[in-house]
């Protein structure tokens, strides 16, 4: 058993042992993972991303029409006679040739017309319908499934990343990591500092928790410097995929920010930013852990979007494609991931080469656990009277349901947990074979 | 020390000890904030003026740095100078933070800059963030909202983040011949985030139609923001229930005088400054005062502001929320013995790595917010694990680097954190092994990081 849970434990214990109800030792010292085999990533999309440039419906007669420049010569690569994927995801076409990795179309969460990203995330996270407001309810979605599993461990769930990730907040326990923690600290400084917040439930558990991600972290570094020393060089496929990733990045972009060598910098850390989470959560996933959330930012392309779409979609190809090679074929087998938005985007372009918040996007699945090769849901139509809006692409599936048959399909969870508890209100229509 | 004083220096400015002269009375602070702005008189930072020379030529070489190993080093060279002008930025705010005794004011100036949040794309475009705060925000945070509301919406920081220098009026002669048209970022956040809120009375043709008024607007490198009629919608439209048309920018003056005057601006703006100072879940009778004394006043933000700390819900002695990034660094550089003069003689390298690097690593980057949104607000969104190894690494480092003869934390805990320097945290900082860490202890308390 590990020391730093039994303090924890054991001091939450006579504070707030209602709040955290996992925080005794006995839950850490017993059980097997109360999840089983199977492992859950969700990955939030945050701003909007534009499902009809990811998927892009170039069999539907009417949709170069709407896009005069993002919908004509793509470069996209077919995937089914209908529907072609964007061109700078090329990464990804063997997962799917092997039916690794599959979207849905036309899906949305319950929300509709004021088009906030803000409401609309929350909401996505809630995982609620639209009687309950925005920001209503505290807790996510992901975290009530945790809360419906008796004698999880502490290590189950981790969300990874600097952002804030509410679809895992709530009761059940949920680690943090993020990639760039470091303190030294003496050991009488560390236990005045319990001291100081032992009284104050906010203060106590994200303190405590820094403490643990910095010995953690601290741990890993020796750990890495000394593979490093063992290894003495690094991997020559790795460097060349960071080359590969580095160069496509900077075509596309319009030239001043080519040109801008610390914008392309920038870019190319926040891919290895990714690596670096991708990296932590897949040995976790391998080890105890059964789900995983991310963050994953810039989508909201009002403008330039050809080339403005670019950086977003590198990142998750690449937190995709990493988690595939990093996870290994066991357990990759086993893992479903989903990647979903707040909403999708306009169906016509706008006057300046981007799109504008809309309805109905797009949704991404891979893993082995999920029949993946495939564009899922219906297909509604562009015609202007099949839109939602007369702008916007109708939803004809509710991004929950697919969750919740993800959900039931891996854990074997109730219908009635899914609709009531998990996701309250919902009402999860027919299987659509999501899970293997 | 009494509790009255804490409170006020720890929710209405930036900590203990107040600069001498600081004020605690209701009366008395909104006396200063209806004042003249006497800490941006001495301690002067630049405006759009200043800055856009420096602008426009870094702009111009952004644009050629491609062409040659040469012109790319001229590039790098301009952009060097955009980030000391950016960091100097950051060390005047922070300087007036620290030192100004019209705290209120300095921390009106952070809560409309978040309300105006804006990031800028591509690094030239920095030098407009700090101009928006110098020139928008400073001159109109105590007069009327509307006027505020107009000078930040047409702020080139604005113009550029929420994309209206490239919104077209689609049959306007320009939208025709280039075949351009509409984006609806700034109507959207305006009426959203800026007015009305995400609740108010409001709909998707309202946005549309905004959108179509503000066409013309943009930015020129050399004078800032500019209206060009060959790209504005040509003939009516529609907004809250409102028609403007005619030539020039005055029907886009007047929709913002309108929309600052709507019922849902009052109560979304009353609703944000409870909440920003007061707790998350503000009491609705200090809210609905506060709506009252706008109504009677149009708007009038020195009364809003004056109302909400005269208000006796104001003062509750909870600590409901926490110091952000930027309160927590400049409360601790007072707390230091720091002033206003010091944080303006800190070289670049100092600004850089006791206050730029740690406000990234507390996640409230100095370039700017994850959105237009802003930050959050919720205390729950500052505390976290990550956002607490940052606070600590600083508490327990940083007062070493900044002051090599550290005070007797017993004695910083009580100039510090005044009526709340005893009890565990006062058992604590006696314990410490160094004076460093007792410090740090200090600083790292949930009752310095709560206010």
């Amino acid at each position: 058993m590990d020391r730093r849970f039994f303090l924890r434990g054991a001091m939450a214990v006579g504070c707030s042992a209602a709040a955290h109800p996992l925080t005794t030792t006995m839950t850490f010292a017993s059980g097997d993972p109360g999840l089983g085999e199977n492992r859950l990533v969700v990955i939030i999309l945050r701003g909007a991303m534009d499902g009809l440039d990811v998927v892009q419906p170039l069999g539907d007669r009417a949709f170069a029409g709407y896009r005069p420049t993002l919908g004509v010569d793509t470069g996209a690569l077919a995937l089914d006679g209908y529907f072609a994927m964007n061109r700078h995801l090329g990464g990804w076409k063997g997962l799917w040739d092997k039916g690794e990795l599959g979207f849905v179309h036309a899906v949305s969460t319950p929300y509709r017309d004021k088009r906030s990203h803000f409401d609309g995330q929350d909401l996505l996270e809630a995982g609620t319908g639209t009687d309950v407001a925005p920001g209503q309810m505290t807790d996510g979605w992901l975290n009530r499934m945790l809360q419906a599993v008796p004698g999880l461990r502490a290590e189950t769930a981790y969300a990874v990343g600097r952002d804030p990730l509410p679809v895992l907040d709530g009761k059940a326990w949920v680690r943090n990591w993020s990639p760039d923690l470091r303190m030294d600290l003496s050991p009488q400084s560390r236990l005045l500092l319990e001291a100081i917040y032992h009284d104050d439930d906010l203060f106590r558990d994200a303190a405590f928790e820094a403490l643990d991600m910095v010995e953690e972290a601290a741990m890993r570094r020796t750990q890495a410097s000394e593979a490093a020393r063992a290894m003495a060089g690094a991997d020559p496929a790795m460097s060349g995929m960071a080359m590969e990733d580095g160069m496509s990045m900077v075509s596309g972009m319009d030239p001043g920010m080519a040109g801008d060598a610390a914008g392309a910098e920038q870019r190319a850390r926040r891919l290895a930013d990714i690596d670096r989470m991708v990296d932590f959560a897949a040995e976790k996933l391998r080890a105890e852990t059964r789900i995983a959330a991310f963050s994953l930012a810039g989508w909201d392309t009002h403008r330039a979007q050809s080339g403005g779409i670019q950086p977003a979609l590198a990142r998750l190809q690449r937190m995709i494609l990493r988690l595939h090679e990093r996870l290994g074929p066991e357990v990759w087998g086993k893992t479903a991931v989903l990647a979903v938005t707040e909403f999708g985007r306009t169906v016509a372009e706008n006057g300046t080469g981007g799109t504008d918040h809309g309805t109905g996007g797009a949704m991404v699945t891979a893993g082995g656990a999920l029949r993946g090769g495939r564009v899922m849901g219906r297909w509604p139509g562009l015609a202007e009277a099949d839109l939602y809006d007369r702008r916007d692409l109708m939803p004809t599936s509710d991004v929950r349901a697919w969750a919740a048959w993800t959900m039931r399909g891996l854990y074997g969870f109730d219908r009635s947990v899914l609709e009531r508890s998990v996701f309250p209100g919902l009402d999860m229509g027919e299987d659509p074979g999501l899970v293997l | 020390m009494s509790g009255q004083v804490r409170i006020a220096a720890f929710r209405f400015g930036f900590g203990l000890p107040l600069p001498a002269g600081g004020a605690h009375e209701p009366a008395a602070i909104a006396a200063a904030l209806k004042g003249p702005d006497l800490a941006a008189g001495r301690w002067p930072g630049e405006g759009l003026a200043d800055l856009l020379p420096l602008h426009q030529a870094a702009n111009a070489a952004r644009a050629g740095a491609v062409k040659s190993d040469d012109a790319q080093k001229f590039y790098r060279g301009l952009l060097a100078k955009v980030d000391r002008a950016h960091i100097h930025g950051l060390r005047v705010m922070m300087a007036r933070a620290v030192g100004s005794p019209d705290g209120f004011r300095e921390r009106l100036v952070w809560f409309w800059r978040d309300h105006f949040s804006t990031l800028a794309r591509v690094r030239p475009d920095r030098l407009f963030n700090v101009a928006l705060v110098e020139d928008a925000i400073r001159p109109h945070l105590a007069g009327r909202f509307a006027d505020l509301l107009t000078a930040a919406t047409l702020s080139p920081a604005m113009l550029i983040y929420l994309d209206q220098v490239r919104s077209v009026g689609p049959t306007s002669p320009f939208g025709q011949r280039r075949k351009q048209g509409l984006n609806e970022n700034l109507a959207r956040e305006l009426l959203e985030l800026h007015s009305l809120g995400v609740g108010g009375a409001y709909s998707q043709t309202d946005v549309r139609e905004l959108a179509e008024l503000l066409t013309g607007l943009t930015t020129h490198p050399s004078l800032g923001t500019v209206f060009r009629a060959n790209r504005a919608e040509p003939g009516a439209e529609t907004v809250l229930g409102q028609s403007y048309d005619g030539p020039g920018m005055a029907p886009i003056l007047q929709a913002l005088q309108d929309i600052a005057d709507h019922p849902d601006t009052a109560r979304h703006i009353c609703r944000k400054l409870a909440v920003h100072f007061v707790s998350d879940t503000p009491d609705p009778g200090l809210v609905a005062d506060l709506q009252q004394v706008w109504s009677r006043t149009g708007g009038d933000l020195a009364e809003v502001c004056s109302a909400l700390v005269a208000h006796p819900a104001a003062w509750t002695p909870q600590m409901e929320k926490a110091r952000q990034p930027f309160d927590y660094i400049a409360a601790a550089l007072r707390a230091l013995g720091f002033g206003g003069d010091e944080v303006m003689a800190m070289d670049d390298a100092a600004i850089r790595r006791h206050v730029q690097a740690p406000l990234l690593a507390m996640g409230q980057p100095f370039v700017g917010p994850p959105g237009p949104d802003g930050w959050p607000e919720e205390i729950g969104a500052w505390i976290t694990p990550r956002g607490m190894s940052a606070r600590i690494r600083w508490a327990m480092n940083a007062p070493t680097a900044l002051r090599p003869d550290l005070p007797d934390p017993r004695e910083f805990a009580v100039t510090t954190l005044g009526d709340l320097a005893g009890g565990r945290i006062g058992w604590a900082v006696a314990r410490a092994e160094s004076r460093s860490d007792g410090v740090g202890l200090v600083l790292a308390s949930p009752e310095f990081n709560r206010r």
